[in-house]
């Protein structure tokens, strides 16, 4: 056997597809456990999954999980790149020596029509008939034997979610035998005809092999006659999105100051331990600042995850995206949209990273594009400093509290903005095109704790090799910036004002004078740039107070004196659309992987932001708040 | 050569089926069951295409087969959760249009 002289020379590279909601992830996760790695296929946003896997022989294989189709004849990127890889289109991808067809035991029905389709292409395949416990619970009968007969290939059945569930199908894989490489193969797209015969075939087969009681769908229908329903589904809806949201914010608060204290210790032990000088700053307010504005993103990234991932295994997230579809669609946007742009409300990276649920990329791109709309929690120090110092405490219609009322004000613009921009891409990049839904609503089960833990480690593990590193730059830039030059020896000011972003500052603010912005805050805009939040400890930095806890409440009281209502209001509604984030724009690089979409996002977000303070404070001027 | 092969019309197995007033299956109400006729493009449509058309038949909508409405949306129109053969999709309106679809005769 040809497989023997291969052993130890080189890997078999054999590569999983399968329809969408197969149990393929599952089946993958058991053969490669943690050994996996996650990057991008070539040039486009698709996810590459590759690991390694032993059999209990001792073959080693090399395992790519391809996306999710339903057919060789493309409708998504996920879809092309599953076909360009398994006909040796893609560059730099070898063409796979084994095909495994997992399918769904439960649904032959649908799984087959695929299998069909690909086994014309001649490749060596081996037919995995996954979840065959779910199959046999529900009294279907498969005839194995028969099965692989009339296809010709080897049938095994597995089930993905068990310990030893992968073991006949790695027997299977280690009995075949092994071509060092296989030339492109030759597909044209299937006409109907041919797909209608397809379908004829799967019939014929199945009448020879399958035997199954008529399709007990009670239990789904029952689940889905509440949580489909228009009322009890979307009050079901409402207390699940209340409770990540919840999650998301509250659980969160604990391990995000855990890691704000754990890294501000490590700030004060270096600053003692190191002399005063460049070397100290850079450590302390770049490098080890920096890591920790990378980490203080993973505790609500892992808690959002872990429900999206719960969510989406159940079956539960196509539901829900049901649920919202008609809401989402009158302006352009999908079902799916709905909740990362719910979880942008926490923070926008978490939110971003989570548009990966919607499987349309045009809708996806929306999402992302106006993600940032959606008032994140780290506004919330800079919108409290400006409320406190400007807005009286009062009653208004006594009921409301002014300050409390002017916040939702703010909310209210970023999500009435987001409706604006979302219609105007619809208008336009989506003009005369019908937004596809066909959504498969799979059938409900339980969520699998191991596949819900190598997701959630996958997540995380992207984001601190993706997006830390472009944060951690960014934040070191901006600390040069901020740092340098330093200022001349019997200098009266504050630092910041000799240093590049000083410069920067008064440089730009004449741009800024027609919205009310002075120089102090133009300077405090760029460390701003780092994280929202930063901006009121820049502007105690720029007004020269000492470094401290309570520079919001030094500050309150100075700002009140120095700036007018007007120029007040306009920072407020700056920071309802401004482009404040550099985290964000990185992980709208790692997400679209193209500099093209985070700069048309900066470009967008900037003059709306500008348009939207100018008309604060031009109107608030004339009605006399100058 | 996709747009020749959907002019011809997909061969009805229900003989009546050219009495019945043509039915698409966004008008099929919710828990009826419907008999899938054909799937071409719609008359009116703008912005559809072939490849809508075979995906459909991909996933399983061939003539012949026994589909189900198992819920409307919100709002009652779309999207709607269709049944067909043992698998669950949700369609929006114009998705559902390209179905032309029989109810006499379609019981389990």
């Amino acid at each position: 056997m040809t497989a023997a002289t291969l052993d130890g020379v080189a890997e078999r590279r054999i590569a999983l597809l399968g329809n969408p909601n197969c149990g393929k992830t599952a089946l993958f996760n058991l053969l490669t456990g943690s050994r996996q790695k996650v990057a991008n296929y070539a040039g486009v946003t698709v996810e590459r999954k590759e690991g390694a896997a032993t059999s209990p022989a001792g073959t080693r294989y090399r395992v790519l999980d391809l996306p999710g189709a339903y057919s060789l004849n493309a409708d998504s990127a996920d879809e092309a790149v599953t076909r360009d890889v398994i006909l040796g289109r893609l560059d730099g991808e070898p063409l796979p020596q084994v095909l495994v067809c997992v399918t769904d035991a439960t649904n032959l029905r649908l799984n087959l029509r695929l299998v069909l389709e690909v086994k014309r292409l001649g490749l060596p395949m081996v037919l995995a008939l996954n979840m065959s416990d779910l199959a046999k619970r529900r009294g279907i009968e498969i005839d194995v034997a028969r099965l692989s007969e009339l296809l010709g290939v080897p049938v095994v059945p597995t089930v993905g979610i068990h310990r030893q569930g992968a073991d006949p199908l790695l027997a299977a894989l280690d009995a075949l035998s092994y071509k060092p490489s296989v030339p492109a193969l030759e597909w044209q797209p299937p006409t109907l005809a041919e797909i209608t015969e397809t379908h004829r075939q799967v019939r014929e087969i199945l009448l020879q092999t399958v035997r199954e009681p008529a399709v007990d769908t009670r239990w789904d229908e029952r689940i889905d006659a509440v949580v489909m329903h228009p009322i009890a589904g979307l009050a079901i809806l409402a207390s699940v999105l209340f409770l990540m949201f919840q999650a998301v914010f509250a659980w969160a608060e604990l391990p995000m100051t855990a890691i704000e204290t754990a890294v501000s210790w490590l700030g004060q032990t270096v600053s003692q331990a190191l002399p005063d000088g460049l070397l100290r700053s850079l450590l302390v307010d770049g490098v080890i600042a920096g890591i920790g504005s990378v980490l203080i993103f993973l505790p609500q990234i892992v808690i959002l995850f872990a429900f999206i991932l719960a969510l989406e295994d159940s079956g539960y997230l196509p539901r829900a995206a049901f649920l919202l579809d008609r809401f989402m669609g009158k302006v352009g946007l999908s079902g799916r949209s709905f909740i990362p742009l719910l979880s942008s409300f926490a923070c926008a990276i978490p939110g971003i990273m989570a548009t990966r649920v919607i499987s349309n990329w045009r809708d996806r791109l929306s999402t992302i594009l106006i993600a940032p709309l959606m008032t994140c929690s780290a506004r919330l120090p800079v919108y409290a400093l400006l409320i406190g110092a400007f807005v009286p405490k009062q009653q208004v219609a006594g009921l409301f509290n002014l300050q409390g009322l002017v916040l939702f004000v703010l909310y209210l613009a970023g999500i009435v903005g987001a409706v604006l921009v979302a219609f105007v891409l619809k208008r336009t990049v989506g003009r005369g095109m019908h937004h596809p839904l066909m959504m498969e609503l799979p059938t409900w089960r339980l969520p699998n704790l191991r596949n819900l833990l190598l997701g959630l480690l996958e997540r995380v593990k992207i984001f601190l090799h993706r997006v830390g590193g472009i944060i951690l730059a960014l934040m070191i830039i901006v600390w040069a910036l901020s740092t340098f030059p330093a200022p001349p020896p019997g200098a009266t000011g504050a630092a910041i004002d000799y240093s590049f972003a000083g410069m920067l500052g008064h440089f730009i603010q004449p741009l800024f004078a027609p919205i009310g912005f002075g120089w102090e805050i133009c300077i405090a805009l760029i460390p701003g740039m780092a994280a929202r939040e930063v901006a009121v400890a820049a502007l105690g930095t720029v007004y020269s107070l000492q470094a401290g806890d309570d520079v919001a409440t030094q500050l309150a009281p100075l700002i009140a004196n120095q700036w007018s209502l007007a120029t007040a209001l306009s920072l407020l509604a700056w920071y309802v659309y401004a482009p404040q984030c550099l985290s964000t724009l990185a992980v709208v690089k790692r997400e679209t992987q193209s500099w093209r979409y985070p700069l048309l996002m900066a470009g967008y977000l900037f003059a709306m932001a500008y348009l939207a303070s100018f008309l604060t404070y031009q109107i608030a001027l004339r009605m006399g708040a100058g | 050569m996709l747009s020749s092969a959907t002019d011809v019309p997909m061969s009805s197995l229900d003989p009546s089926a050219v009495q019945t007033a043509p039915m698409n299956l966004a008008m099929v109400g919710k828990g009826q069951f419907a008999r899938v006729r054909e799937v071409r493009l719609p008359k009116l449509g703008h912005g559809h295409d072939t490849n809508l058309v075979l995906r459909l038949l991909e996933i399983g909508f061939v003539p012949g087969e026994l589909v189900r409405v198992v819920a409307l949306g919100p709002g009652g129109r779309e999207p709607i959760a269709v049944r067909v053969g043992g698998t669950m999709f949700a369609l929006r309106q114009h998705e559902a249009e390209h179905i032309l679809v029989d109810l006499q005769g379609a019981q389990p």
